[in-house]
C-alpha cells in the first residue's frame, strides 16, 4: 500500500492550467525527487500534497488522509505530512527551540517539558544542538533552514516535502543543509523534494520524477533519467 | 474688556491642557479596545463580520468627526439617552478612533509575509492558532510606530470636542480670546502647547519607524 | 418621553442643504488647486542645497502637522485681523485649508521623490540636467504617480475636515444643518442625514479622483522602469 498516492490531479489558477492530470506514488521509506523547468507545476504540485494549494480533480492519499476537489481535511494532512520552504519562513519572534516547540504544544497539545525535550533532539539531529535560544536573525541561512527542518521534523510527519530548500542559500551554505537530507534519507524518511540540485538528487533518490508542462512526463530510478532520457524534453533538460 | 495678564493667560490655557491630555489618553485607549475587537472581527473567516467592521470604518472614516460629536451629543438626549458633554466627548471620540486604529492594525497583519501563514498553516495549526501564536505577535511589532503617530492624531481630534462645550484648551483659548480682545496672542499659544504635546510623539513615531526598518 | 425619528420635515430645506454642498465643495476644490501647488513648490525648495530653506519647509509642515486643524483656522481668522489684517470668513477657510493641505501633500510628495530610484537622478546628472530640470521632469512625475493615492485620500480629509468651518459662520453643508436643526428642532435627524451627504460626497469624491488618476498616469505606469 502507497504511503503517497496521487490520481488524476488537476489545478487551474484562473484560466491557466497547471496540472494536467498527475498520478503520483511514493512507497514508505522512498526518497522522491521531481525536476523540470520553472513553470512546470512541481512546486504546485508540492503544495498541493499538504493542502497549501486545492485541487481542481482528480485525489490525493497520504497516509490515510484524504483529499479532493470538493473536501479535504487538511489538519489530518498537515499531521501526516511535513513542509520545508525555499524562504524557511521561521518564526522571527521566537528562539530556534520556540519554533520547532510551537506547533507541538498548540496542536498536539503536547506538554511543554516534551516539547522541548524533542526540540532539543531535533535540533541535535540537524547539528545545531547548542542553537535553541538562538533568534533566526542570529543564525546563518544554512543554520535558519536546519531549524525550519528539525521544526517540520518534530511533529513526526509520515512524509517530508522539501520545496527547493537551497535554492536561497548561498552556494557554501548549501553542503550543510544536503547534508541533513542526506542522513534523513539512510533513516528511511519518505521524501518528496523539489529541487534543481541534479547531483544531489541523483545519488540520494530512488526515483526521480520529471514534470513538463503540468505533466509527469518521466519517471523511473536516477541511472535512467539522467542516463538514459528517453523523450526530446527531458534530454534538453538534463544537458 | 478685562485684564488678563500674561502669565494669567498661560495659567489658564495651561489648567485646560490638562483636560486636553486626559481626554487623548481615555479616548486613545477606549478607541484602542474597541479597534482591537474590530480588528479581530475584521481578520476573522466570517463574511458577515468582515463587511459590518468595513462599513463600519467607512461609515466612520467618511464622515466629519464633528458630525459624529453633534450626533451624539444632541441627538442621544432626544432618544432619552442623557449626555455630558464628557461622555459625548469620549464616546464620539472613541467610534472615530477605533475605526482609524482597526485599520492601521489591519495593515499591519497583512505586512506579516505570506510565508508565515504557509509555514504555520504547514505545521497543522488551525486559522485562530496561527493569528494567536504566529501572525498578531509579528503584526503587533509591525504597530507600534504607526499607533503611536496616531496618538499625535488623537490629540489633534480632541480640539474639536470645544465645539460642543467641553473644556479643554481650545475653548479655554477661545473663552480667553474672547474675553481678552488677544486673539493672536492667545490662539498663538494654544497652538504652541499643542506642539508642545504632539511634537515629541512624532518625533517618537518617527524613531520607532526608523528602528523598525533598520530591523528588518 | 419616547421620540419618533421624522425624516420627511428635512426635505424642505434641501435647497439649503444643497447650497451647503456646493461651498463645501467650491473650499475644497479651491484648497486642493492652491493646496496641492504649494505642497510642490515646498517640495520643490526642499530639495535645495542651502540648510536655510529646507529648515524652513521642515518648521512649515511640522507646525501644521503638530497643531490641530481647527485653532489653525481660529489663527488665522481670528488671529491676523489683529495684526492689521483684515480677511473674510470665506478667503480665511481657502487660507487656512490650503496651508494644511499644503503641508501634508509637501510631506506626501518628500517621501514620494525619495521613493524615486537612485539610478534615475544619477542618468539625468549623465546627460547634464540641472537639478531644477531633474526635479520638473524626472523626479516629480514620477513621484505625483507613485503618491496620487495618498494625496488623494488627503484631499477627501480636507473635505470631511471643512466642516469646522462652519464655526466661523461659514454656509457650507455643516452650518446649514446647524441652522436647520435649531429651527426644527430634530438635531438627530438634520445631522445623521447631513453625515450621510458628507459620506457620499466622500465616495464620489474618492472615485472621481481615483478615475482622474488613472487618467493623468495611464501612460507614466506602461512605461515603467
Amino acid at each position: 500500500m502507497p504511503l503517497v498516492k496521487t490520481e488524476g490531479v488537476e489545478k487551474q489558477f484562473g484560466a491557466h492550467p497547471v496540472l494536467k492530470g498527475i498520478d503520483l506514488t511514493v512507497e514508505r521509506g522512498q526518497v522522491v525527487s521531481i525536476i523540470g523547468r520553472s513553470g512546470s507545476g512541481k512546486s504546485t504540485l508540492l503544495r498541493a500534497l499538504n493542502g497549501l494549494e486545492s485541487i481542481d480533480a482528480g485525489s490525493i492519499e497520504i497516509d490515510g488522509a484524504h483529499v479532493d476537489a470538493r473536501h479535504a481535511d487538511l489538519r489530518a494532512l498537515r499531521l501526516k505530512v511535513g513542509m520545508v520552504f525555499q524562504q524557511y519562513n521561521l518564526f522571527p519572534h521566537l528562539t530556534a527551540g520556540e519554533n520547532v516547540m510551537l506547533a507541538q504544544t498548540v496542536v498536539k497539545k503536547t506538554s511543554r517539558k516534551e516539547a522541548r525535550a524533542i526540540a532539543q533532539q531535533m535540533l541535535e539531529r540537524v547539528g545545531l544542538a547548542g542553537k535553541f535560544d538562538a533568534y533566526p536573525d542570529q543564525l546563518s541561512g544554512g543554520q535558519q533552514q536546519r531549524v525550519a527542518i528539525a521544526r517540520a521534523l518534530a511533529m513526526k510527519p509520515s512524509v517530508l516535502l522539501c520545496d527547493e530548500i537551497t535554492s536561497a542559500l548561498d552556494p557554501e551554505l548549501v553542503g550543510e543543509v544536503l547534508g541533513v537530507v542526506e542522513s534523513l534519507a539512510r533513516e528511511d524518511m519518505t521524501l518528496i523534494m523539489v529541487t534543481h540540485e541534479m547531483r544531489f538528487a541523483r545519488a540520494v533518490s530512488d526515483n526521480v520524477v520529471f514534470m513538463h508542462e503540468g505533466r509527469v512526463w518521466e519517471s523511473g530510478p536516477p541511472e535512467e533519467i539522467f542516463g538514459r532520457p528517453s523523450t526530446l524534453e527531458l534530454r534538453r533538460f538534463v544537458q | 474688556m478685562i485684564e488678563f495678564s500674561f502669565a494669567q493667560i498661560v495659567e489658564g490655557l495651561l489648567l485646560a491642557a490638562r483636560w486636553t491630555v486626559l481626554l487623548s489618553l481615555v479616548s486613545f485607549i477606549t478607541g484602542g479596545v474597541v479597534g482591537l475587537l474590530l480588528l479581530v472581527m475584521r481578520v476573522s473567516q466570517s463574511r458577515v463580520l468582515r463587511s459590518l467592521v468595513r462599513l463600519y470604518i467607512e461609515v466612520f472614516q467618511g464622515t466629519p468627526l464633528l458630525l459624529q460629536l453633534f450626533i451624539v451629543y444632541f441627538g442621544l438626549p432626544l432618544l432619552g439617552i442623557d449626555v455630558s458633554p464628557w461622555m459625548a466627548a469620549t464616546l464620539g471620540l472613541t467610534f472615530f478612533t477605533s475605526a482609524y486604529l482597526a485599520e492601521i492594525w489591519r495593515g499591519c497583519v497583512e505586512a506579516v509575509p505570506k510565508g508565515q501563514w504557509e509555514a504555520s498553516a504547514s505545521l497543522a495549526m488551525n486559522y485562530f492558532e496561527q493569528l494567536r501564536h504566529v501572525i498578531l505577535p509579528q503584526a503587533a511589532r509591525i504597530a507600534i510606530a504607526p499607533t503611536v503617530g496616531f496618538g499625535v492624531q488623537a490629540i489633534k481630534d480632541t480640539a474639536l470636542v470645544s465645539i460642543i462645550g467641553f473644556a479643554e484648551l481650545t475653548k479655554a483659548g477661545t473663552q480667553i480670546s474672547n474675553a481678552t480682545f488677544r486673539p493672536f496672542l492667545v490662539y498663538g499659544l494654544v497652538a504652541l502647547i499643542y506642539f508642545a504635546l504632539c511634537y515629541p510623539l512624532t518625533r517618537y513615531a518617527r524613531a520607532l519607524q526608523r528602528k523598525w526598518h533598520a530591523a528588518r | 418621553m419616547t421620540y419618533q425619528l421624522q425624516f420627511g420635515d428635512l426635505a424642505a430645506y434641501a435647497g439649503m442643504f444643497a447650497s451647503g454642498a456646493a461651498v463645501t465643495l467650491a473650499l475644497t476644490a479651491a484648497s486642493t488647486l492652491l493646496g496641492i501647488g504649494l505642497g510642490i513648490a515646498g517640495a520643490a525648495i526642499h530639495q535645495s542645497r542651502r540648510a536655510a530653506a529646507r529648515t524652513a519647509v521642515h518648521a512649515y509642515v511640522e507646525a501644521i502637522r503638530n497643531t490641530p486643524f481647527l485653532v489653525q483656522l481660529f489663527f488665522v481668522f481670528f488671529g491676523l485681523p489683529a495684526l492689521g489684517v483684515h480677511i473674510g470668513e470665506y478667503t480665511a477657510a481657502v487660507l487656512a485649508m490650503t496651508l494644511n493641505l499644503g503641508a501634508y501633500s509637501i510631506e506626501i510628495l518628500r517621501a514620494g521623490i525619495d521613493a524615486v530610484p537612485r539610478g534615475h537622478r544619477e542618468a539625468a546628472a549623465a546627460l547634464a540636467m540641472s537639478r531644477r530640470e531633474t526635479f520638473v521632469h524626472v523626479l516629480l512625475p514620477q513621484a505625483f504617480a507613485k503618491v496620487f493615492p495618498a494625496l488623494a485620500s488627503q484631499i477627501v480629509i480636507t473635505m470631511l475636515g471643512s466642516a469646522v468651518v462652519s464655526q466661523i459662520s461659514v454656509a457650507d453643508l455643516t452650518y446649514a444643518a446647524s441652522y436647520v436643526q435649531s429651527r426644527n428642532f430634530r438635531a438627530f435627524e438634520t445631522y445623521f442625514l447631513i453625515a450621510g451627504v458628507y459620506l457620499a460626497m466622500a465616495l464620489l469624491l474618492r472615485a472621481a479622483l481615483t478615475v482622474a488618476g488613472r487618467r493623468l498616469f495611464m501612460r507614466n505606469m506602461r512605461g515603467a522602469r
